[in-house]
């Protein structure tokens, strides 16, 4: 076997970067339907699964693909597939049953412009609220957005730990350009990795409730095999994971789901904050934006304009604490991302009047420039 | 005292999630015969049942992964056979069995259940095949025999149903039957079979839906089961693409084809995993 952590200095695009982050977290299947421009994701997963024990399959479709995922996973592997806008439409349906039935998988978006068949080469983050709210019915999902080949390799491994220990699917929502771009990428020594797994039962066998959430609110994990005899279904259920068609049995099926991430936000919410200290216009801008926005800080700041950057990395759940205690004190706050106003109005939502929110965005199709950037801080100082 | 217990227990009991009974089942329905014949043949076969795990769809013979008291996945409607490939492909060490409706398998799931067969996914599909939508009330399916009455289809069903033997065959599967539930040692043998053999299997179930279904084309229960005593014919290895679906010229039934071919997961470690092979070869 070859090694699953392929350290050193390296070369690579984003969607490379993502492969190797996700054999470095310790994922074993990859089950996938080739897409611009995600597919590089599955053709290298396809490359070097087989060499580390795992195991790569092109499935028919991406509704099979996430269903493989979520077979894969409830058998025990660390599961991901990866896809663009026509296919995570097609994933929907399956992502609900791995949030109902709490499947740890990653599930990586590469964004292309749509709607539809829209603009397959090229850029866009207009999937930011299909990511929240894609599937039917009320859940929170866990989505981080990388801005660079290196973050594509560092927040995958990322993914995983957050979708096994809290065994939620967990989205990356990546771009065209990152996906595609080439930079240097280091992969640290394998013991320097040190990913998490989805919490183990204990205790007898007979009695194991696969439902009933331990201390942090998320429930061990049985796999099938393992002789627990579990029963694992997308209806709504109890904690026996038996289905009860009641208002009262989905009250408390929605409250375990939605608990878990609630009370978890400090272990799952990540930003990062440029030249916040003394800003007084605000950029909120994730994944290849955050990289515009960034060079429009120190290009505003040359300026006179006290900019600064709050980029996202984990987009959902919403970092809304943040936004609220910058738009106390802040002139406002400035969203970069290239669509028509989606995260924007998350933005609008929490800042709630305090300070005026504006968005830098267009329909797709390419990066946004610092200049129209600083067009805006501009209008706003 | 002790004999009463005993008689009260069901031989299937260590098999039933006996604390979900009463199922949901209606009275003359085929789906729980299909289901107590797949069980029993997981007794008998005696393949380790700790791995043994029950994946099924939605529909109400989708509900079968929910009595069984295995490790069992009620899924998607249509995606329990990728959902399944998963599972074997993750953990070949798993026998994987797909308990699901014929709306279910080749309606909604219909294009998996094709790629499961052409790559021959060592898996075992029960097909609970009664002619239409059982849970949603009777609507026409891709099994609704031509000028059968469902609630969509009122005046008459004006298309063709599958052959399902023939297009597992077709496919690629590595074992074909057809029963029905009125022929429960066969089909239990022939579930049975199945477990134990390598690859793609799979078993159509022929079973009457009074509710849904027979009410609106004159099917007592009893009338059903009568035609699957008067009219079927048992004719194993006849050609899948010559077996008969049809209430007045007859039905056929048997084992259609059993050949053992590679599985997706050895042509997998043949193909795709060639210094693992070289190991193997020196370690003999
Ligand atoms: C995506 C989706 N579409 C439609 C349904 C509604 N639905 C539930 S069961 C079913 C048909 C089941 O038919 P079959 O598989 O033949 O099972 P039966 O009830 O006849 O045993 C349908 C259409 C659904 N659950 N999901
Ligand atoms: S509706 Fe038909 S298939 Fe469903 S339980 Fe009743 S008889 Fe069986
Ligand atoms: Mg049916």
């Amino acid at each position: 076997m070859k090694p699953a952590v392929l350290t050193g200095e390296h070369f690579i695009t984003g969607d490379v970067a993502c492969a190797e982050g996700a054999l470095a977290a310790g994922c074993r299947f990859f089950a996938g339907y080739p897409i611009t421009p995600a597919t590089e994701v599955a053709e290298h997963m396809a490359v070097r699964l087989p060499d580390v024990g795992g195991t790569y399959i092109q499935m028919e479709d991406e509704i099979a693909s996430m269903g493989a995922v979520l077979g894969a996973s409830c058998a025990g592997a660390k599961s991901m597939t990866a896809t663009s806008g026509p296919g995570f439409s097609l994933m929907m349906e399956n992502i609900g049953l791995a949030i109902c039935t709490e499947t740890p998988c990653v599930v990586v978006n590469v964004q292309r412009a749509g709607p539809s068949t829209g603009l397959p080469t090229l850029a866009a983050q207009g999937d930011m609220m299909q990511a929240r709210w894609g599937s039917h019915g009320h859940y929170e999902i866990i989505t981080l957005a990388p801005s660079s080949p290196q973050e594509m390799f560092y927040l995958t491994i990322t993914a995983f730990d957050l979708s096994e220990t809290y065994r939620t699917p967990v989205l990356i929502m990546s771009d065209e350009v990152i996906g595609h771009l080439s930079e240097r990428v280091i992969i640290p020594e394998a013991n320097a990795i040190k990913p998490r797994s989805r919490p183990k039962p204990k205790g007898r066998k007979d009695r194991f409730k696969p439902f009933q959430p331990g201390p942090n609110g998320v429930a061990p994990m049985a796999i099938a095999g393992e002789g627990y005899g579990i029963h694992v279904t997308g209806l709504t259920h109890d904690e026996k994971g038996y289905p009860v068609m009641t208002a009262e049995a989905q009250e408390a099926m929605l409250a375990q789901l939605t608990g878990k991430i609630h009370r978890n936000l400090e272990d799952i919410i990540r930003t990062e904050a440029y030249r916040l200290e003394d800003a007084d216009l605000v950029i909120v801008s994730y994944g290849v934006s955050a990289r515009s926005s960034l060079a429009a800080v120190d290009e505003a700041r040359q300026l006179g304009i006290k900019a600064g950057l709050l980029k996202l990395v984990t987009v959902w759940p919403f970092p809304e604490e943040r936004v609220r205690a910058l738009a106390e004190r802040v002139k406002g706050l400035v969203t970069v991302e290239i669509n028509l106003g989606q995260i924007h109005l998350e933005v609008q939502r929490c800042a709630a009047g305090r300070a005026p929110a504006m968005l830098v965005g267009h329909a797709g199709g390419a990066v946004i420039p610092p200049e129209r950037i600083i067009e805006t801080l501009r209008n706003f100082s | 005292m002790n004999k009463t217990k005993e008689r009260n227990e069901h031989p299937l009991d260590e098999l039933l999630r006996t604390d979900r009974i009463p199922h949901i089942w209606c009275p003359g329905c085929g789906i729980g015969t299909a289901f107590s014949a797949s069980l029993v043949a997981m007794k008998t076969s005696a393949i380790d049942l700790q791995k043994t795990v029950m994946v099924s769809g939605i529909g109400c013979s989708g509900r079968g992964a929910g009595y069984i008291k295995l490790d069992s996945y009620h899924t998607t409607h249509g995606r329990a056979i990728p959902f399944a490939t998963g599972m074997k492909l993750a953990n070949p060490e798993l026998n994987v069995v797909v308990f699901s409706g014929d709306g279910d398998l080749f309606a909604i799931g219909g294009n998996h259940f094709i790629h499961a067969a052409r790559r021959n996914i060592d898996l075992t599909v029960v097909c609970v095949n009664n002619f239409n939508y059982g849970m949603t009330g009777g609507q026409a399916a891709a099994t609704t025999p031509c000028n059968a009455r469902t609630t969509t289809t009122p005046r008459g069903n004006p298309e063709t149903p599958f052959n399902l033997p023939f297009m597992a065959f077709a496919a690629g599967a590595s074992y074909v039957a057809r029963w029905t539930i009125l022929h429960t040692r066969d089909l239990t043998k022939s579930v049975e079979e199945a477990l134990l053999r390598r690859g793609f299997s799979f078993i159509e179930v022929l079973a009457p839906c009074p509710t849904s279904y027979g009410r609106r084309n004159k099917q007592k229960p009893l009338d059903t089961l009568k035609a699957y005593q008067e009219r079927t014919v048992i004719k194993h290895a006849c050609h899948p693409a010559e077996v008969q679906l049809d209430f007045e010229r007859g039905i056929t039934l048997g084992k259609f084809f059993d050949l053992e071919r590679p599985t997706f997961l050895d042509m997998y470690d043949r193909t795709c995993r060639p210094q693992e092979r070289i190991e193997k070869s020196e370690a003999v």
